[in-house]
């Protein structure tokens, strides 16, 4: 059997049944494909083990490229490359400088921490995603497990693991 | 796993579950459109095919069918630009101040109000553009280009320079943000067609979601995101109205030269953006039957920001004036002189009525709670700030230092024509989004309605026993 082919899904009501739920399959050795929900759950990233994503670190060396970026270019243009008088002022003084710099920051910063995170995720206008359970995107929140990953345990065991820890419904997934 | 305050009145009404949540905000997007949003989609297209008209008439002879004469240099123009720019703070300050501050009820009117934001800060940046008479050269002369090709580089020490870097970021930023925001949603439209079976609009609205599937760890990184985004809003949008304050305040003119503009300007645009936003939603809950989602709870909040920035606003007022004759300066002293008695006093006096003392009815509760009081008072709010742009503007400028270059201001049809077509294109916007989008935020509200929605059953159960 290959991997990311065939799935069980479980349908877990609310939040408070899909945490406990995550918890009792994994405590039983199950891995867990994802979990699709309707809104963000708190506490669903520990229940998973999933790292603290490191995205606000993106976000902090874009902005550091923003300050650079118009630094560089203030001081080189009204500097270096055209010194103009104006107002009898020095020709490179930062406090001027420091709005377009704030600005640029700031604009590098969180076009860039999007543009990765789009990236990361996965998320383009132009792909249909794979779904497990159509009302993951309304009530339900959804666990996807991969039968080849845990093919040790029997479709049977995993259907009543999912049942006991919670789920309201278990079906088969089946993606070509 | 919210802990919700047992003190504090639920914010979704209606005990309402996380599946009506859903079905309440997506229906105005499935259904056909009613009749009252075809005949406020007129009203706004007329407005705007006018004002485009006039606009086409500026663009075609130039900015001296304007009122303006070599006195009075800036007048509604520039006027009805910080009045715009002001009336989009209200969105960001929802949606990323609330957010930093953990206030829920933020939830149910972030999305229309930053929406707000985005159509307000377009409107706001015709007049700039317009006002360069021919704004197709405009990209030379605002951008850091060499000009003309030549070799002289735009001056970082101006305002007005700083201004294009923070309206046109304020802008991007705050788009991102409201769209990150609308992708769950519109998510959950598209799986909602593939079960209706209509698949234009799953193929649609799966293109505007980027092909959300709402996984784990996605929505640990979209957290995330919103969070810095907020992070990075907040002093963003502080920053706007500050350096649209500079651009008179670095300036020498009696009136202008004032160190308080930067806070002043700020306050006054939250005060003009709180009172747009509830005239908005005023609607936007009648027409769309969402009173269980923008509750009487939400406006009285609302309104005690406007009491709160309308305080502001008068302290600086009194401030400026106190100030005027404080510093002995003679000219700041006869500048504001003649904006309390000169010839434009009924304009200040407009101003004070509408900006320091309507708001101040809303210490009453039963004013703050009523509707109909609270749709009035956002619109003379809204009335009173225009002026007060107007007032800064007109009378520090219409009496020159020499008095034989005094002059007066008066609008033409131009002047008047251009904000109308502002208004028609914003609520031509407001309508389509209104009517396109889902207006309220359902994955952040699905995230409190189950709380409120527990905590309302387990009252109905104690009040049985």
């Amino acid at each position: 059997m290959d991997a990311d082919k065939n799935f069980l899904v479980g349908v877990f009501d609310d939040e408070e049944a899909v945490l406990s739920g995550i918890r009792k399959v994994r405590e039983s050795g199950v891995k867990i494909h994802e979990v699709y929900s309707p809104f963000p759950v708190h506490g669903i990233d520990d229940a998973l083990g999933l790292k603290r994503t490191r995205l606000p670190i993106a976000a902090f060396m874009f902005g550091l490229t923003g300050t650079s970026l118009a630094l560089t270019m203030q001081i080189w243009m009204l500097g270096f490359d055209w010194p103009m008088i104006i107002g009898g002022k020095n020709f490179v003084s930062l406090p001027p400088f420091i709005p377009v710099t704030f600005e640029l920051t700031v604009l590098l910063s969180a076009l860039g921490m999007v543009g990765t995170f789009m990236i990361v995720s996965g998320l383009k206008p132009y792909s249909w995603p794979r779904t497990f359970d159509l009302r993951s995107t309304d009530d339900k929140h959804v666990m996807a497990i991969d039968l080849a990953i845990n093919s040790s345990k029997a479709k049977a065991d995993i259907s009543k693991l999912l049942r006991d820890a919670g789920a309201s419904e278990v079906n088969e997934k089946n993606f070509e | 796993m919210q802990v919700t305050s047992v003190v504090r009145d639920p914010l979704v009404t209606g005990g309402k579950t996380v599946k009506d949540v859903s079905h309440d905000i997506s229906r105005q997007v499935e259904a056909k459109p009613t009749t009252s949003w075809w005949i406020a989609m007129a009203v706004s297209l007329t407005l705007f095919a006018y004002g485009f008209y006039c606009l086409c008439s500026v663009l075609w002879n130039g900015i001296g069918v304007w009122g303006l004469n070599k006195t009075v240099g800036w007048a509604w123009d520039i006027t009805n630009f910080v009045w715009w720019v002001g009336i989009g703070h209200a969105g960001t300050l929802i949606s990323a101040i609330l957010l930093l501050f953990r206030q829920k009820w933020r939830m149910s009117i972030n999305r229309a109000a930053e929406a707000m934001t985005i159509f307000a800060v377009i409107c706001a940046a015709t007049f700039p553009l317009v006002h360069m008479g021919r704004l197709w050269l405009g990209f030379y002369w605002a951008l850091p280009l060499p000009n003309a090709f030549g070799s002289l580089w735009a001056n970082f020490n101006s305002p007005l320079l700083w201004d294009v870097f923070a309206i046109s970021t304020y802008f991007t930023v705050s788009l991102v943000f409201w769209y990150i925001g609308l992708i769950p949603d519109f998510a959950t439209i598209r799986d909602r067609a593939v079960v209706q079976g209509n698949k234009i609009r799953a193929a649609v609205y799966n293109a505007m979601s980027f092909g959300w599937q709402g996984g784990a760890k996605t929505w640990m990184r979209y957290e995330s995101v919103a969070l810095v985004l907020a992070g990075l809003s907040t002093p963003l949008v502080l920053s706007v109205h500050t350096i649209v304050s500079m651009d008179f305040a670095t300036s020498v003119i009696p009136g202008w030269h004032t160190t308080i503009f930067p806070p002043y300007f700020v306050a006054g645009a939250i005060f003009s953006g709180f009172a747009m936003v509830l005239t908005l939603l005023i609607i936007t809950r009648k027409v769309f039957k969402l009173e269980d989602y923008i509750t009487i709870y939400h406006i009285e909040l609302m309104n005690i920001i406007i009491i709160t920035t309308g305080s502001v606003v008068g302290i600086a007022y009194i401030t400026e004036l106190f100030i005027s004759w404080y510093s002995g300066v003679e000219y700041e002293g006869y500048a504001f002189f003649n904006r309390v008695s000169g010839p434009f006093a009924w304009s200040y006096w407009s101003m004070m009525t509408c900006n320091v003392i309507s708001p101040q009815l809303f210490w009453i509760k039963k004013i703050r709670t009523s509707i109909a009081a609270t749709f009035v008072l956002s619109i003379i709010v809204n009335i009173g700030m225009w002026f007060e742009r107007f007032v800064i503007i007109v009378t520090s400028l219409h009496r020159d230092y020499i008095p034989s270059s005094w002059t007066s201001f008066h609008p033409t049809m131009y002047d008047i024509g251009e904000y109308i077509f502002t208004f028609g294109l914003f609520f031509t916007a407001f309508f389509l989004f209104a009517k396109f989008f889902p207006v309220i935020n359902m994955a952040e509200v699905k995230s409190i309605v189950r709380s409120d929605s527990e905590k309302l059953n387990h009252h109905d159960e104690a009040g049985k026993h």
